[in-house]
C-alpha cells in the first residue's frame, strides 16, 4: 500500500515539473496548469486511503473543502484581470498560513522534547509560513489600496526590525534546545508574523510584485520544510520547485526592474526623503496640454504611431478602447504598435495579459528591446497610464529611486501624448521630467474616457 | 542521520535544481501566469493540511485542522481557476498564435525580428 503511495506521488512530481515546463513557453502554457492540477489530484487521491480518519477529522476536512474551494474558485473567477497580482498575493498568503498551521499542530503532537530532525522545518516552517502569509496580506492592503501604497517608514525602523528577528531567533532555540512548549511556538507565529508586516510595509506599491514572488518562493520553502516533518516526499518536491523557481522568478522580476533583490526590498530607507526634496525643487515648470481634437488630428495624420500602454490604462479598463482607436487610426493607414515594458501593470507581463483580454493582435505588442529603436521614427508617442517605466530620471538622475532601470525611449519619439489622470508622480512617487519636454502634449482624464475622445476625434479628422 | 531523511534531503536538493531549470527560459509575457501557477502548486500543503486534520481528535487540533484545510483548498482551487483565466486569453487566436509562438522562438535564438517571414 504504501509503495502504492509513494508512486503516486512520484507522478504527481513528475506532473509538477511537466507543468512547470508546459508553463514556460507560451503554446502550452494552459495544458502545463492542467497539467499540474492533475498532479494536485493524484497526489491527494494518494493522501487519503493511507490516513485513519476520526469521525471529527472528516467533518472537519469536508467543511474545510466545500469553504475552501467555493472562496477559491469566487475570487479567481470574480477577480477583474486588473486585480490579479493582489489575488495572487492572496492566494499565496493563505497557503503559507496553511503550512504555519500545519507545522504548528505537528510540534503539538510531538510533545516536549522532538526529535532535531523534525523540530527544525516545523519552526521553519512556523516563521517562514507566518511571514509569507502576514506579508502577503500587506501586499494584498497595498495593491488593493485599502492603504497607502507609498513606503511607510519611521525612524529606528530597521532596529525594530533587528530586534524581532533577533526574539524569533531566541525562541527558535528556545523551542529547539530547551523545551517545545505551546507558548514558546505560539510566541515564535505572532512574532512572525509580525515580522512579516513590518517587512512589507517600508516596501513601496510598484514594487509589490517582486515581493509577492519572494514570498511565493518563501511558502514553498515553508511547505517544503512541512514535508520535512511530516516525512512526506510529495511536499518536499512540490515545495522545493516552487522555492526553487520563485526564486529564480523573483531575481528575473528585479532585473527587468534594474534593481538587486536588496535594493527593492531595502531601498526605501534614506530613499524616500531624497526623492521627495527632488519632487518639490521641480514645481513650478509649466506643460503643455491638448484638446482631443487637438491630439486626434495629430494622431489621425501620423504614419507610426507607438501606444505605451501603462497601469493607468489596466485600472480605468481601458484596453479595449486602446484597441478602439488603434483600429480606427490603422483603417486610415497608421501603422501602430504597442511598447510593453517588461514591468508594464503591475507584474511582469500584466499588461500582454490584458491586452490579450482585449483581442489585440500579437504582433502589434512589442516588448522593450525590439521597439526601442522605433520611437526615433515615430511620429506619435501616445503614453496611456504608464509614468515610471518612461521616466528619463532612470538614465540621467543617479539619486532617482529608479536609476538604472531600463526604460522605454519614449522621449526620442517626434512627439509625445501623454495621457493621465492628473499632474500626480507615478507609482514609485517620482516626478517626471517627460510631462515638461516641449515636444510633449498632455492630456488629462480617466484613460477610457480620453481615449474614447480621442476615438471620436479621429473619425471626425 | 537516519536513511529516510537522507533520502529526503537528496529529493530536496535534486528538487532545487529542477526547479530553477526547469523555468530558466520563461519569456517575459509569461512571468504572471508563471508565477500564479507555482503559487498553485504549493498549494500542495492540502496534503499535509489533510494529514493532520485527518487524526484530530482535541478541539485545539480541530481548529487547526479546519483552518489549514480552508487556507490550503483556497490556495489549491484559487491558484489553479484564476491561472486558467489568464492563460484563457492567450486562446482563441489560432492564427496569431503560431506567429507569437515563431516570433518567442525566433527571439530566444537571435535578435533579428524584422525578418520574421510569417508576418
Amino acid at each position: 500500500m504504501n509503495t502504492l503511495i509513494e508512486l503516486a506521488y512520484l507522478v504527481a512530481a513528475v506532473c509538477f515539473i511537466l507543468g512547470l515546463k508546459q508553463l514556460s513557453s507560451p503554446k502550452g502554457a494552459r495544458n502545463g496548469n492542467r497539467i499540474a492540477a492533475v498532479g494536485m489530484v493524484i497526489a491527494l487521491a494518494a493522501t487519503v486511503p493511507q490516513r485513519h480518519f476520526t469521525t471529527a477529522g472528516v467533518i472537519i476536512i469536508a467543511i474545510g473543502v466545500v469553504i475552501g474551494g467555493a472562496a477559491g474558485s469566487f475570487g479567481a473567477r470574480m477577480v477583474k484581470m486588473t486585480a490579479i497580482p493582489q489575488m495572487v498575493a492572496l492566494f499565496n498568503g493563505v497557503g503559507g498560513g496553511a503550512a504555519a498551521l500545519v507545522a504548528v499542530a505537528e510540534l503539538l503532537s510531538f510533545g516536549q522534547h522532538p526529535a532535531f530532525e523534525v523540530a527544525l522545518p516545523s519552526v521553519f516552517s512556523i516563521v517562514i509560513g507566518s511571514i509569507s502569509f502576514a506579508g502577503s496580506m500587506v501586499a494584498f492592503a497595498k495593491l488593493q489600496e485599502l492603504m497607502t501604497g507609498t513606503p511607510i517608514t519611521y525612524p529606528g525602523q530597521q532596529v525594530v526590525n533587528g530586534i524581532l528577528a533577533a526574539a524569533i531567533l531566541g525562541f527558535v532555540i528556545a523551542v529547539l534546545a530547551v523545551a517545545s512548549i505551546p507558548f514558546s511556538f505560539i510566541s515564535l507565529m505572532v512574532l512572525a508574523l509580525v515580522l512579516g508586516i513590518a517587512f512589507v510595509l517600508p516596501i513601496g506599491g510598484a514594487d509589490m510584485p517582486v515581493v509577492i514572488s519572494l514570498l511565493n518562493a518563501f511558502t514553498g520553502l515553508a511547505v517544503a520544510a512541512s514535508g520535512f516533518t511530516l516525512n512526506n516526499f510529495a511536499l518536499i518536491v512540490a515545495g522545493t520547485l516552487v522555492g526553487a523557481s520563485g526564486s529564480l522568478l523573483t531575481k528575473l522580476m528585479s532585473d527587468a526592474m534594474g534593481r538587486s533583490l536588496g535594493n527593492v526590498l531595502f531601498g526605501a530607507f534614506g530613499q524616500t526623503r531624497a526623492a521627495t526634496a527632488a519632487v518639490a525643487g521641480k514645481e513650478g515648470r509649466s506643460v503643455r496640454s491638448g484638446s482631443a481634437e487637438d491630439i486626434g488630428t495629430l494622431l489621425a495624420y501620423s504614419q507610426r504611431v507607438i501606444i505605451v500602454p501603462g497601469y493607468g490604462l489596466a485600472v480605468a479598463q481601458a484596453q479595449h478602447a486602446a484597441r478602439e482607436l488603434a483600429d480606427v487610426l490603422e483603417k486610415r493607414g497608421v501603422e501602430v504598435t504597442y511598447a510593453i515594458h517588461p514591468v508594464a501593470g503591475r507584474m511582469p507581463g500584466h499588461m500582454n495579459v490584458l491586452l490579450a483580454e482585449a483581442n489585440v493582435p500579437y504582433e502589434q505588442l512589442k516588448e522593450m528591446d525590439e521597439v526601442n529603436d522605433e520611437f526615433k521614427n515615430a511620429d506619435v508617442a501616445l503614453i496611456v497610464g504608464a509614468n515610471d517605466v518612461v521616466n528619463p530620471s532612470a538614465r540621467n538622475a543617479p539619486g532617482s529611486p529608479i536609476y538604472g532601470m531600463p526604460i522605454l525611449n519614449a522621449d526620442q519619439a517626434k512627439n509625445i501624448v501623454f495621457m493621465k489622470r492628473s499632474m500626480r508622480p507615478g507609482f514609485a512617487g517620482i516626478d517626471n521630467d517627460l510631462m515638461y519636454d516641449p515636444k510633449t502634449l498632455m492630456f488629462f482624464g480617466d484613460a477610457k474616457d480620453s481615449l474614447t475622445k480621442l476615438v471620436a476625434a479621429v473619425k471626425a479628422a | 542521520m537516519s536513511n529516510e531523511l537522507l533520502n529526503e534531503l537528496t529529493f530536496f536538493v535534486l528538487s532545487i535544481f529542477v526547479g530553477i531549470e526547469v523555468i530558466s527560459k520563461v519569456p517575459t509575457i509569461l512571468h504572471t501566469p508563471l508565477m500564479s501557477g507555482t503559487n498553485a502548486i504549493h498549494g500542495i500543503i492540502l496534503v499535509g493540511a489533510i494529514v493532520i486534520a485527518a487524526g484530530a481528535n482535541s478541539p485545539v487540533n480541530i481548529v487547526l485542522g479546519l483552518v489549514a484545510v480552508t487556507l490550503a483548498t483556497t490556495n489549491v482551487v484559487g491558484g489553479f481557476v484564476v491561472t486558467d483565466r489568464m492563460l484563457e486569453m492567450f486562446k482563441g487566436r489560432n492564427q496569431t498564435a503560431g506567429r507569437a509562438q515563431g516570433a518567442e522562438a525566433q527571439k530566444q535564438a537571435a535578435p533579428t525580428k524584422e525578418s520574421t517571414p510569417t508576418k
